[in-house]
């Protein structure tokens, strides 16, 4: 089994889970389909030798934001009725819309595909290891490090502030 | 080694498999009504943008757009507590996960 095959059969898992992610009617099995994308993803990421990325992406990604996500929909309780339902002209609006988007985009690219249709890699690229990720992190993108820790604080204090417990209502 | 490079497949597979997430996210965003499922095909396309960027980093050799990648999850992980925030407090005042609940905002 070569390595090409592996990806294209990696690529197709990848979408088909991303389409059920969309079709399926449950939101808890659309949570479970979207954390298989994220693993299909990361084993891409690992293919391509960008391990740093691989376990960040399955930390933080499939282990801390889909984990939020579940909480709240195990936390806000629905059942079936409360399933809000869809009219048929704006699916097919939208399925319009993003099969326009996808077509687009392929033919814009059509000119990247051609020149990397034949090109052949010299060595493993070691860009993505963690020891050449950290120099660069700590050295060239030191500000922005730290300036997404101040985001950290203002998202958790907007959150914390948002899903306190008030009394007054909207209607 | 002719067709077949060290990055698993050709460059073209790549970009196209990252379309084709892309796309499927935004016709997520567009067809569903339920507010997680929304902020969920949110994701999937952030992470369609990141495969894209892994890719050409690794095509190129070089390691910059791998950061930008980090920056992007640590934006997202903001992005997702802030809007489930939102949506727990939108619940609460109407009982209801419906995107269109948000038309009661104008004016």
């Amino acid at each position: 089994m070569s390595l090409q095959m592996i990806s294209v059969i990696l690529g197709s898992l990848t979408i088909a889970s991303a389409l059920m992610v969309v079709l399926s009617k449950h939101p808890i099995r659309s949570v479970i389909y979207l954390v298989i994308t994220f693993f299909f993803i990361s084993a891409m990421y690992i293919l391509m030798n960008a391990q740093f990325l691989a376990i960040v992406n399955m930390i933080v990604y499939a282990g801390a934001i889909m984990v939020l996500f579940l909480f709240v929909l195990m936390l806000l309780n629905l059942n079936k009725e409360m399933e809000p339902e869809t009219n048929r002209m704006g699916i097919i609006s939208a399925l319009v819309a993003g099969g326009t988007l996808f077509l687009v985009l392929i033919t814009a690219l059509r000119d990247t595909f051609q020149y990397g249709k034949g090109y052949t890699m010299v060595k493993v690229p070691e860009a993505g290891l963690v020891e050449n990720l950290g120099k660069l992190l700590f050295s060239k993108y030191l500000v922005p490090f730290e300036i997404s820790s101040i985001l950290f604080i203002a998202a958790m204090v907007g959150a914390v502030l948002l899903a306190k417990r008030e009394k007054q209502v909207i209607d | 080694m002719e067709q077949l490079n060290n990055i698993g497949a050709s460059l073209d597979f790549y970009i196209f498999v990252s379309i084709a997430l892309f796309s499927i996210g935004a016709i997520g965003v567009l067809t569903r009504k339920n507010m997680i499922v929304l902020l969920m095909c949110i994701e999937l396309m952030l992470n369609a943008v990141n495969l894209l960027l892994v890719t050409f980093s690794t095509f190129f050799g070089n390691g910059e757009a791998q950061i930008f990648v980090f920056f992007i999850i640590v934006v997202a992980a903001a992005e997702a507590t802030i809007g489930l925030s939102i949506l727990i407090m939108a619940y609460r005042n109407s009982k209801s996960i419906d995107i269109e609940m948000f038309n009661k905002l104008n004016g």
